[in-house]
């Protein structure tokens, strides 16, 4: 299986690199400053492939986290940056249905 | 219920032990993901969309009320408070942190619980008839067979690392609902002319990308050679299964390109020099191994007591209940219960801690302590003094587990998907509670009859939708969600995998076309009682596409 | 890349022998199969001890007619996911009677060595040097052994008959109320 690093990163639009936090899971994205954040609106929002191939090196390295990689994202006029697919959007938010804790009893 | 000893519980400490220095090393960094991440599966855990997730091995489905508080109480101390039961009797929890695991493995081990087998290149839980010991129609109990592979495929060394995950089902009664026909091994126990109990042994079926039905390559096993033949299969699987391709990488790819025959002789000549070594089975490691097994003391009680029957004229949902959600016990006086998870609205297979400590109660007062997982992820009480069927119902009513909808169309068989899990294509459990709702009418559900709706996010089938009346497969189309739907499929002792039914339907419509399914059935049946499945049979699939796809 | 026997490192004898470089006399060689085949007649009668490196996708039952004159096989874990080399190991113990040295290299980590030991090997080509310390300590991490395999260690069925004969007068069977 080729790694993220050695595929050739096709960049059409804005990305943000993003991994689970080695400790929990938790979904977290790469920040400028070369850490991980929880929060989308603080990661680092690149368009190009260089770009996208420098944080996700930089990602990799750090054991803070597992499977880097690249992810759309859309961004609004305002500048708001939103998950770019079903995906993205479900691993931002959390799942789609309500979880069964308030079920039954 | 098989009783660990101090042998059982060494190693499942000694493999906790193991775990924590792995997860330790992890956290460190002096092993990679690549290096931990076959041995994380090897415990069961994975890593998803939002959280590792751990799946813990319930063998041959069978659970001690002490060992279902100790679930809830992981789900309550580790989790988000409830639990996810999967299509191989298995539990799943979706928030564990891994820093928090080797507690948590710690903790289930207290109760003989771990989770291994449960992922990973190994030769995963060995599944059972969920009323395995009870049922009218069984032999004998499948569940000494299975603790007696599951004892000699743990910690394999030789198939630890397989070129894929290996999965095993046995079945002992006449209907097989153990699915033992869709496993890389099934095993059927079954009389043979002379009056001799062995098995039936079917290698090579499974579900997934190329699902295939398995096939026999020896009719008649006797019980002295289990071990040694499925060690000699395992051992062929081992040298020759596939490694280039992971799409092709279980037994059934090499059984279909070996041909059966061929694969067969293979097996032979691996089995002929083991077959009278250590693990030919000699009646002293039979019979110790079912010692261990408890059996409840059953009272002598007569079927069908009088208060029961009042109870049924009385209150026509306890006879609803009663109707739908109780069979017959092989000890006169006795019922198996069968506890709906797939109330109206919720995710298919879903307990909360609450409800689990209730249900451990209820097991307490009313099965002996004990409490059965099925494929069909719903959970069954099996050994119930008809006597008590009123008060249980009341009980189970309160706390949300009796939805008389046993087999029905909203008893929906569901995958996490999307949700959660990371190989999804599409979600499904919004797909089977939007299904519930539309099918909430009792009336129409029991009128429709027995009728499966399987449903898997990916083609990796965990919903088991091939062998679905109605299979859903999750489809990506130009990255949105549609879903590919088959009719016919079952999964019993007939066997057979589901027939396209035409294009695939965006997932905003998939409630409606399996309305239109339902509809074209109603109209297409023969009698009120021929079952979906018996229509299917009968008029093909032809009828039914036409009826759905006429509009679009 | 350390030697593991006996629980700790060593140094390794055995020198590795490319295809068609000369085969020195005095000395422990490792040969590639093909060469073992090829040039049997020759490497027989050799002093010094022969051991041969054995690919994970060919059938070990080929060695069989030159095991009597092997000190060592070497068996191939290409990546430590590819088992292939467990079920030769144990094959070559149980069924073909190997005594000899049965090596295992290629990716050889740590969490492996227990099932290495099981399936039959004696030394390890061990990839990282700290695990080669961990060795002794990681080889006795189970004391529990559910299946029998070629390495003597007793299954849980022997173990229990024999707790049973030494545990008098406990009684076997309670029912559950």
């Amino acid at each position: 299986m080729t790694s993220p690093l050695q595929q050739k990163l096709k960049i059409t639009g804005p990305v943000v690199i993003t991994a689970n936090r080695l400790g929990d899971g938790a979904v977290v994205y790469r920040t400028l400053d070369g850490h991980w954040t929880r929060e989308l609106d603080q990661a680092a929002v690149v368009s190009t492939a260089p770009a996208a191939g420098e944080l996700l090196t930089a990602a990799a390295d750090d054991i803070g986290a597992v499977g880097a990689y690249v992810a759309p994202v859309c961004v609004d006029k305002d500048g708001s940056v939103r998950p770019g697919n079903l995906r993205e959007s479900i691993r931002h938010a959390g799942p789609t249905v309500d979880l069964p804790t308030s079920f039954g009893i | 219920m098989y009783l660990y000893d101090d042998f059982d519980r060494t190693l499942v400490a000694e493999r906790v032990s193991e775990f924590r220095d792995q997860v330790a090393r992890r956290l460190s960094g002096e092993l990679t993901e690549e290096e931990f991440k076959p041995l994380r599966l090897m415990n069961g855990v994975y890593l998803q969309l939002h959280a590792y997730m751990l799946r813990i091995a319930i063998p041959y489905g069978t659970l001690s009320s002490d060992q279902l508080r100790m679930l809830a109480h992981v789900a309550r101390r580790y989790d988000r408070n409830y639990g996810h039961f999967t299509t191989r009797q298995n539990i799943q929890f979706n928030w564990i942190k891994l820093a928090e695991l080797p507690d948590a493995m710690a903790d289930l081990a207290r109760a003989g619980m771990h989770g291994m087998q449960t992922s990973g290149n190994c030769v995963r839980n060995i599944t059972t008839d969920q009323w395995a010991g009870v049922a009218t129609d069984e032999i004998e109990d499948p569940r000494i067979w299975a603790e007696l592979l599951r004892q000699l495929t743990t910690l394999h060394p030789e198939f630890s690392f397989l070129p894929r995950k290996f999965k095993i089902a046995v079945t002992a009664a006449a209907h097989d609902r153990a699915a033992v026909r869709v496993h890389d091994i099934g095993l059927r126990l079954h009389r043979n002319g002379a009056g001799e109990v062995g098995f039936e042994v079917i290698v090579g079926g499974g579900l997934g990308r190329t699902p295939f039905v398995g096939k026999t390559i020896k009719p008649f096993l006797p019980k002295r050679d289990l071990l040694s033949y499925v060690e000699a299969i395992l051992r062929v699987y081992n040298q020759f299964g596939r490694r280039d391709n992971i799409y092709k990488a279980r037994i059934k790819i090499l059984v279909h390109e070996l041909g059966a025959e061929a694969f067969a002789k293979e097996v032979e000549a691996e089995w002929q020099p083991i077959k009278n070594g250590a693990l030919a089975l000699d009646p002293a490691v039979i019979a110790d191994i079912a010692a261990r097994f408890r059996y409840p003391d059953y009272e002598t009680l007569d079927d069908s007591p009088p208060a029961l029957a009042k109870a049924r004229a009385t209150d026509r949902r306890f006879a609803a209940w009663l109707d739908n959600s109780v069979a017959n016990h092989k000890v006169p006086g006795y019922a198996i219960v069968t506890l709906s998870l797939k109330p109206e609205d919720g995710p298919p297979g879903d307990a909360t801690a609450k409800q689990m400590d209730a249900i451990a109660d209820l097991a307490d007062r009313y099965s002996f302590g004990e409490i059965r997982v099925g494929h069909e992820q719903n959970l069954v009480l099996p050994h119930v003094a008809q006597r008590d069927l009123p008060a249980l119902w009341r009980a189970l009513d309160t706390i949300g587990v009796a939805t008389p909808n046993v087999g029905l169309v909203t008893d929906i068989i569901s995958c996490p998907g999307l949700d959660y899990c990371s190989l999804a294509n599409t979600r499904s459990i919004p797909v089977a509670q939007e299904l519930t709702r539309r099918f909430r009418d009792l009336d129409l559900a029991r009128d429709l009859g027995r009728l499966h709706i399987n449903i898997s996010g990916c083609i990796n089938a965990c919903g088991h939708h091939h062998v679905g009346h109605i299979g859903l497969l999750g489809v990506e189309k130009n990255g949105e969600e549609y879903f590919q739907v088959t009719i016919g499929g079952r999964a019993d002792e007939n066997a057979e995998l589901g027939a396209l039914l035409g294009p695939a339907v965006p997932y905003g419509e998939v409630a409606d076309v399996v309305e239109d399914v339902v509809a074209a059935y109603l109209e297409l049946r023969a009698r009120p009682d021929e079952i979906f499945l018996e229509t299917v049979k009968r008029v093909g699939v032809e009828p039914f596409k036409e009826r759905v796809y006429a509009t679009r | 890349m350390p030697l593991v026997k006996a629980g700790h490192a060593v140094e390794d004898r055995y020198l590795p022998i490319l295809d068609e470089a000369p085969i020195p006399d005095s000395v422990p060689v490792i040969i590639p199969a093909a060469r073992l085949i090829a040039d049997f007649a020759d490497i027989a009668g050799r002093e010094a001890p022969t051991g041969v490196l054995w690919p994970n996708n060919r059938k070990v039952s080929e060695l069989e007619p030159f095991l009597d004159r092997l000190a060592l096989v070497a068996l191939v874990f290409p990546t430590f996911k590819d088992g292939r080399a467990y079920s030769q190991a144990r094959q070559l113990r149980e069924r073909h009677g190997f005594r000899g040295e049965l090596r295992a290299t290629g990716e050889v980590l740590r969490d492996q060595f227990l099932f290495l030991a099981r399936a039959g090997f004696d030394a390890f080509e061990v990839k990282k040097d700290a695990d080669a310390t961990a060795f002794a300590e990681t080889i006795t991490r189970y004391s529990v052994f559910y299946q029998p395999a070629g390495d003597g260690r007793t299954a849980v069925q022997r173990a229990r008959r024999d707790h049973a004969r030494r545990a008098v007068g406990v009684p076997q069977h309670e029912t559950v109320r």
